[in-house]
């Protein structure tokens, strides 16, 4: 087994060597622009990049023209929600998302708040789920989109989307769906879920970085955007820019790959995530689950451990790549606002710890993990004033903490 | 982020982990922080004839946390009370290099210090004024 563990595939993961083989010919003898009409290396360029849409439509159950490339989930969630408004305002100035969401809609959100845009940030249950009933309680005649997530990035819980979609169609709103974390890992059909747009991107399924795309609906409703990158009228005038071929080819062979393994993958990875959950749980007390027993991604792993905090925690395994809601590992000294969401106490928020498995952990590195985390925890408990306390029988609840 | 050589060393080889019975004698025991917060610091001395001669910690907190409460206990052992008063949090800074983000935890180990001392300090106050009375109610 090779050192570090990488146990962090929710934050991105390996371009599988099958991607890189299928884009290497496109950086040197197969340079085409894609736009360039005329000649043969354009034609080339043209037909991989015709290629890898209907790849991608296919695993969506969506049409190839239906594809936006972007550079990435972000850009995507940007065009998204600030295209929509700007398309729409005349029809109203509200649009619904939910507390949880990637920074990347939260922060789009909140730009347009400064807009004059309405935003209600829905609430989450305590595994993280929105109530569809919440969502058709906040619409009003001046809806003009919602935006909830497929799957959330820190605890993987898997949102209600397919009620939600028909909520929208009912009530005739724009829903999009930020899917980054589940394209790839579980089905996505973007009929049965009934969503307008969809943002995702290649580096969350084993692809390369630099490239994802928003799904837009052109039939039932058809979809409209103003664009936020003006230029030469690429991808049907949403998103100029000369595609990154090597890129939409990577990302196109990804895809191709997820769509021939999702079944057997998600299974085997589901395997390991709940040998890792068992393994922890089984060999420490007072370690809490967060997020949604079942319906969660199959690689994700959220949980605390009571009484260590999540920084020394990490510091204590550092041979494994993993990540912590705890405040420490931030720029702003808060803990993790998901979490918080949920109704997790800042003291646990502090000791949670993200596991993310993915296509190339092993069954030999999940043991690994189990092992160094145990001996980890079991390090820090002992020195740790909660632990003893608690031991003591004292309810850390009922103490006067001289906060700081 | 990187932590220096010292921070790794005091977390995998904390020293003076450990409790007093708060109770004892010559036992000073200062808690700061909360858990809210990501750091609790309880930092314990016990003092002979004005002297520190041993001390103890616990912290639940970030590696930094763990490794300025460690040194702190390090460098309480030998100091008179009156001496321990003087270690600064910009001492702790130095000697394991701790980065701008990290200076609070070296601020909550000379508050723990300072917590540990008063507490001291009280019971020692407390403690002599029993005597006295139990001196003069038997005079």
């Amino acid at each position: 087994m090779k050192l570090p563990v990488y146990m962090d595939n929710h934050s991105t993961t390996p371009c599988d060597p099958r991607v890189v083989t299928a884009m290497l010919p496109y950086f040197t003898e197969k340079f085409g622009n894609a736009a360039s009409r005329n000649h043969a290396f354009g034609w080339e360029a043209e037909e991989a990049v015709d290629q890898a849409r209907k790849h991608i439509a296919r695993l969506l159950n969506a049409d190839a023209k239906e594809i936006v490339f972007t550079s990435g989930a972000t850009e995507s969630d940007n065009l998204a929600l600030k295209g929509v408004v700007e398309m729409y305002k005349e029809k109203g100035d509200h649009i619904i998302t939910c507390s949880t969401e990637h920074r990347a809609i939260i922060d789009s959100a909140k730009s347009l708040e400064k807009r004059g845009i309405r935003v209600t940030y829905l609430p989450v249950d305590k595994t993280g789920r929105v109530d569809p009933d919440d969502v058709r309680n906040a619409i009003t005649d001046k809806t003009i989109l919602i935006s909830i997530m497929l799957a959330n990035n820190e605890i993987g819980t898997i949102h209600p989307v397919n009620a939600i979609g028909s909520i929208a169609k009912e009530k005739g709103v724009l829903f999009h769906c930020d899917a980054t974390q589940g394209v790839g890992k579980i089905p996505v059909d973007v009929q049965a879920m009934g969503v307008d747009l969809m943002s995702f991107t290649a580096h969350k399924l084993y692809g390369p970085k630099g490239i994802g795309a928003l799904y837009v609906r052109r039939k039932a409703p058809r979809v409209r955007l103003v664009p936020m990158i003006d230029g030469g009228g690429h991808e049907r005038g949403m998103r100029s820019g000369t595609l990154p071929v090597p890129l939409v080819v990577g990302f196109g062979k990804a895809i191709e790959l997820c769509a021939q393994e999702m079944s057997t993958e998600s299974v085997r990875m589901q395997g390991l995530r709940d040998h890792l959950q068992d393994g922890i749980m089984g060999a420490l007390e007072e370690v809490y689950l967060n997020g949604h027993p079942t319906e969660r991604l199959p690689g994700n792993l959220n949980v605390s451990f009571a009484y260590v905090e999540g920084e020394a925690l990490l510091m204590g395994v550092k041979e494994i790549a993993l990540s912590s809601g705890s405040a420490c590992t931030s720029a702003t000294l808060e803990p993790s606002y998901v979490l918080r969401a949920l109704g997790v106490g800042s003291d646990l928020a502090h000791s949670s710890i993200r596991f993310g498995l993915g296509r190339f952990t092993t069954r030999e590195e999940v043991d690994y993990t189990i092992d160094r985390m145990v001996k980890a925890v079991n390090h820090l408990r002992a020195m740790s004033p909660l632990y003893e306390m608690a031991k003591e029988g004292v309810d850390l609840k009922s103490v006067q903490w001289a906060a700081h | 982020m990187a932590y220096s050589d010292k921070v790794i060393d005091h977390y995998n080889n904390p020293r003076n982990v450990g409790s007093f019975k708060k109770e004892e004698e010559g036992v000073g025991t200062g808690i700061v922080g909360a858990p809210e917060c990501g750091d609790v610091m309880k930092l314990q001395i016990k003092v002979e004839q004005d002297t520190i001669v041993d001390a103890r910690f616990k912290t639940f907190g970030c590696g930094s946390a763990i490794a300025s409460s460690s040194l702190a206990t390090e460098w309480l052992k030998g100091k008179t009370v009156h001496e321990a008063g003087g270690i600064k949090n910009t001492d702790i800074v130095q000697e394991l290099n701790l980065p701008p983000v990290k200076i609070h935890c070296s601020v909550l180990a000379e508050d723990a210090i300072k917590a540990a001392l008063n507490d001291y300090q009280k019971k020692a106050a407390h403690e002599s004024e029993t005597e006295k009375t139990a001196t003069s109610a038997g005079a």
